[in-house]
């Protein structure tokens, strides 16, 4: 490869790379300060985010608090672009998970205005203002608006959330059947994407720690409805949803169904089981 | 220091698909990844699997249709394991419970795609990549596989031989994104790259915020050459707002794009008299930017994408994921309004270079998935190729690091597969800014044993974290968005010399403030804003990359349009572009292009649809 031309100019004044480094800073931090301000500016119309801040390491931060952010408001602004906008534009320590903007990947539940929902789908525009972004409640807060999913994560692997069948096709390229009515059966309880908002919704839940919970419950309905996986598979994976900590502790105040963002009927889906479970230990008697 | 024998990194499809095919060899194996494995952007692959499945179609056709989409580019003998090995790998998934969408008769359904001679397309709905992903994570839960997850990789610990293909791979350094841990993890067997696309490298996207191309930069600096970048596919229908995707499904299912005279410009401008709406996805894209640059766009940026005539049912049943997603990012009703769309960077086709078994030219070091470049996909990517690729190539990569038994490679790797030397003249000088003596790759010379060049590895590791962390400086998103609104604005669907100079500019310029970032978050607990700015970095690499392949190729090819050269040139061009980082002063070399294939030689011919 060849280089055409460039010659810096160099500098004659000795300067320390420390000098340099906050010169550049400054300049560019001046040039940031200008387009903040045009566009504030330029916007239709400006919001505020009251945005719940804390960290247990960083002194002024292990007390939490609420930092107050202004940001230009445009048609389509979700709650994620305008917490992205007071991150990259104010404060770069403003800590929240996010990734795919498309409310797949489930990283992004937050109380917004109290209620849980995802960020990146909930529009700045429908929301009243200020708008006031805490954490997901009843879950352990590790810093600003990101909470620990661990115990979320332990009641989903508790139900053994994996397909099992009791046998498979003998062939190496013959398919499981499963009726196109079966497949529409579970169908709703496969859109889950893990993000927390029903369990965090969750009364008892938020009472009983060892309680399964609405995503997890669902997932084992996803699969114990599945005709796929045979009677005997179906025996185990109710016995795990029938215990002390599962189906029977729902109230049914469908709080977790109306905070999921994939619009899973999850209280129906416990209720399902709870009625499956009722027919199976009749089957026995 | 965390010992296994594989260590996969990244957790999305190809990386899932990789460490159960290393489990199922026997090998003890764990995922490192820097979201949790189901947060991972496989997730937002909608339309579907291409395998050939049914009895009248065959993974010769299936071969040859991804043979012409790739205009040429792609190697035969990565195409051809590629096609004979999808089918399994889609009965794998059914097997392993994965909801795909069913025929009356309880068969799963395939349905037709872009740049397909026969419908082989199989789906879950308009979710594929979400039902995918949650499928193989149930099944990394259920052999009990070890997830590092939010552990994000920032070195690879590779030996400093001379060549490239000298180099030993013996783990990588990872940064626990919770605690602030900087940790080792020693590979006994292997270290297979799963880390999906470089998105972030422009400004308007289908790619997660997170797809920042880590894997292709920690490889290219260890030594093994990217291959190819200068192919990104630019999807001809995501959302203009966001970048939002709408699956290719909806064309499939017989949708229709319009102009501003409400013209179906596919047919009435000859884009694709044949194929129409379901041609390649780059013939798509450049019909739409003509149309806007012609003056027949909406509101001068984008076109109408209608679906309204399949009627609501057939929307519901099979596409009604796409009506939430206009909804909820564009504020449009599917159901009652055609849905405005524009092209967005969707796919990276280059690459790691790698063979049919998932290896580098660096012993011990795989890649796999988009952030790999087997060339299968050479310079355009059909839709529906890219959850097959990573389930045949994760599988294999999987495997063949554990030790499994796999046909020896046709496909040659490292810089000694060179042909030919690059000619092209950059304005700025691109690499590393000053001090050449990149220190990503450990000092072999040095040290006696493997552990040894890890540990010294996470020690440079610390060093660097804790130089970032204690001063203040520049704030890596200025770097970052300079990046990635030069390469929208000179890099994209329509390229010409004086852009793509203008690009590599800028890039140089980015590189140099990036001398001077500093992390203003000094916590050790969730600093995103540290793992952003060692991202960024990773975002320069990808890009200059990308611009520095799109100078050089002198031709029109697949995803790759140049102003000044609007033909393909086969007696010139059938090679791949090579791009090996040589200590900081890239080279650009070429490597023939394969065409020879396992049953038969493809002949080059004309790409019309």
């Amino acid at each position: 490869m060849s280089t055409e031309i460039q010659q810096e100019t160099e500098t004659t004044e000795e300067q320390s790379p420390e000098q340099i480094r906050e010169e550049v800073a400054e300049d560019l931090s001046e040039k940031r300060r200008e387009q903040i301000q045009e566009d504030l500016e330029s916007a239709e119309k400006t919001v505020q985010l009251k945005v719940f801040r804390y960290d247990p390491e960083i002194e002024g931060k292990e007390e939490p608090r609420f930092d107050s952010f202004t940001v230009p408001f445009h048609r389509g602004m979700t709650v994620l672009d305008a917490l992205i906008y007071a991150r990259d534009r104010y404060d770069s320590s403003l800590t929240f998970r996010h990734s795919c903007r498309q409310a797949v990947c489930g990283s992004d539940a937050l109380f917004i205005n109290g209620q849980q929902r995802l960020g990146c789908k909930t529009q700045m525009g429908d929301l009243e203002h200020p708008v006031r972004i805490e954490p997901l409640p009843h879950q352990d807060v590790v810093k600003d608006l990101v909470v620990d999913m661990q115990h979320f994560y332990d009641q989903m692997h508790a139900v053994e959330p994996y397909f099992d069948p009791d046998e498979l096709p003998d062939g190496e390229l013959e398919e499981q059947h499963q009726t196109p009515e079966n497949r529409e059966k579970v169908k709703l309880s496969t859109r889950c994407i893990w993000c927390g908002a029903c369990m965090s919704s969750c009364n008892i839940a938020a009472g009983d720690n060892e309680y399964l919970g609405p995503a997890a419950i669902n997932k084992a309905y996803r699969f114990a409805m599945d005709e796929r996986e045979g009677s005997d598979r179906k025996q185990e994976r109710l016995r795990i949803i029938e215990q002390e900590h599962g189906v029977w502790r729902c109230q049914t105040q469908f709080s977790c169904t109306e905070v999921c963002p994939k619009d899973i009927p999850l209280t129906e889906h416990i209720q399902a089981l709870k009625r499956e479970s009722i027919k199976n230990n009749l089957k026995f008697w | 220091m965390y010992k296994h024998d594989v260590i996969v990194v990244g957790a999305g499809g190809a990386g899932l698909r990789a460490a159960i095919a290393a489990h199922e060899e026997g090998a003890d194996v764990a995922l490192v990844s820097k979201l949790h494995p189901v947060r991972s952007h496989t997730g937002a692959a909608e339309g579907g699997i291409n395998a050939a499945l049914h009895p009248e179609d065959s993974w010769e056709l299936h071969a040859y249709d991804t043979m012409k989409g790739s205009d040429y580019l792609g190697d035969a003998p990565a195409i051809d394991t590629f096609a004979k090995q999808a089918p399994d790998e889609v009965i794998q998934l059914e097997h392993w419970g994965m909801p795909f969408s069913r025929e009356e008769d309880g068969t799963v359904s395939q349905r037709p795609f872009g740049g397909l001679s026969h419908p082989r397309t199989t789906y879950a709905g308009a979710e594929t990549g979400h039902h995918l992903l949650h499928t193989m994570y149930e099944q990394v839960v259920k052999r009990g596989i070890e997830v590092y997850d939010e552990w994000y990789v920032s070195r690879l610990a590779v030996t400093d031989h001379d060549r490239p293909e000298d180099r030993e791979c013996y783990g990588a350094v990872g940064y626990d994104i919770k605690t602030g841990e900087i940790d080792g993890f020693y590979a006994r067997d292997g270290v297979i790259l799963a880390t999906g696309g470089n998105g972030q490298a422009f400004d308007h996207t289908t790619n997660a915020i997170a797809n920042t191309g880590d894997g292709q930069a920690l490889a290219y600096r260890a030594g093994a050459p990217l291959e190819d970048m200068e192919f990104v596919q630019f999807h001809p229908t995501t959302l203009p707002s966001t970048g939002v995707l709408i699956s290719e499904g909806v064309r499939g299912e017989g949708g229709i794009l319009y102009n501003d005279e409400e013209e179906r410009f596919m047919f009435e401008y000859g884009y694709a008299n044949n194929e129409g709406e379901l041609a390649s996805r780059d013939v798509v894209s450049r019909a739409e930017l003509t149309e806007v640059n012609e003056g027949r766009g909406i509101e001068d940026e984008y076109v109408h994408l209608d679906m309204r005539h399949l009627g609501e049912e057939r929307i519901l049943d099979r596409l009604e994921n796409i009506l939430h997603l206009a909804e909820d990012f564009e504020g449009t009703d599917g159901l009652d309004e055609p849905m405005p769309v524009k092209p967005g960077q969707h796919y990276q086709m280059g690459g790691i270079e790698v063979n049919e078994n998932g290896q580098t030219c660096i012993d011990g070091l795989y890649a796999a998935g988009e952030c790999a470049c087997v060339s299968m996909h050479g310079s355009n990517r059909l839709g529906g190729n890219a959850l097959p690729e990573l389930l045949v190539f994760g599988s294999r990569a999987g495997q063949h690091a554990a030790g499994g038994d796999l046909t020896d490679p046709e496909i040659p790797t490292g810089p000694s597969a060179e042909s030919e030397d690059g000619e092209v003249d950059t304005p700025v000088e691109p690499g590393s800014v000053g001090d050449r003596s990149d220190p990503v790759v450990a000092d072999g010379g040095a040290v006696a044993t493997p552990e040894e060049l890890l540990e010294e590895a996470i020690r440079k590791e610390r060093e660097r974290v804790d130089t970032m962390l204690e001063r203040d400086g520049v704030n890596h998103a200025e770097v970052r968005e300079k990046v990635q609104k030069t390469m929208t604005e000179n890099v994209n669907v329509f390229r010409e010399e004086s852009n793509i100079k203008q690009a590599l500019k800028d890039i140089r310029e980015a590189r140099e403030q990036y001398q001077h970032v500093g992390v203003a978050d000094k916590s050790r607990t969730y600093n995103t804003d540290l793992i952003h700015t060692i991202e960024t970095r990773n975002v320069i690499d990808n890009a200059e990359a990308i611009a520095l392949g799109a100078l050089a190729r002198e031709e029109f090819r697949g995803a790759h349009w140049r102003k000044e050269y609007q033909e393909r040139r086969d007696d010139e061009w059938l090679k791949h572009t090579m791009l090996s980082w040589n200590g900081g002063t890239p080279n650009l070399y070429y490597k023939p292009v394969i065409l020879e294939g396992h049953e038969q030689t493809y002949e080059p011919k004309e790409r019309s649809y």
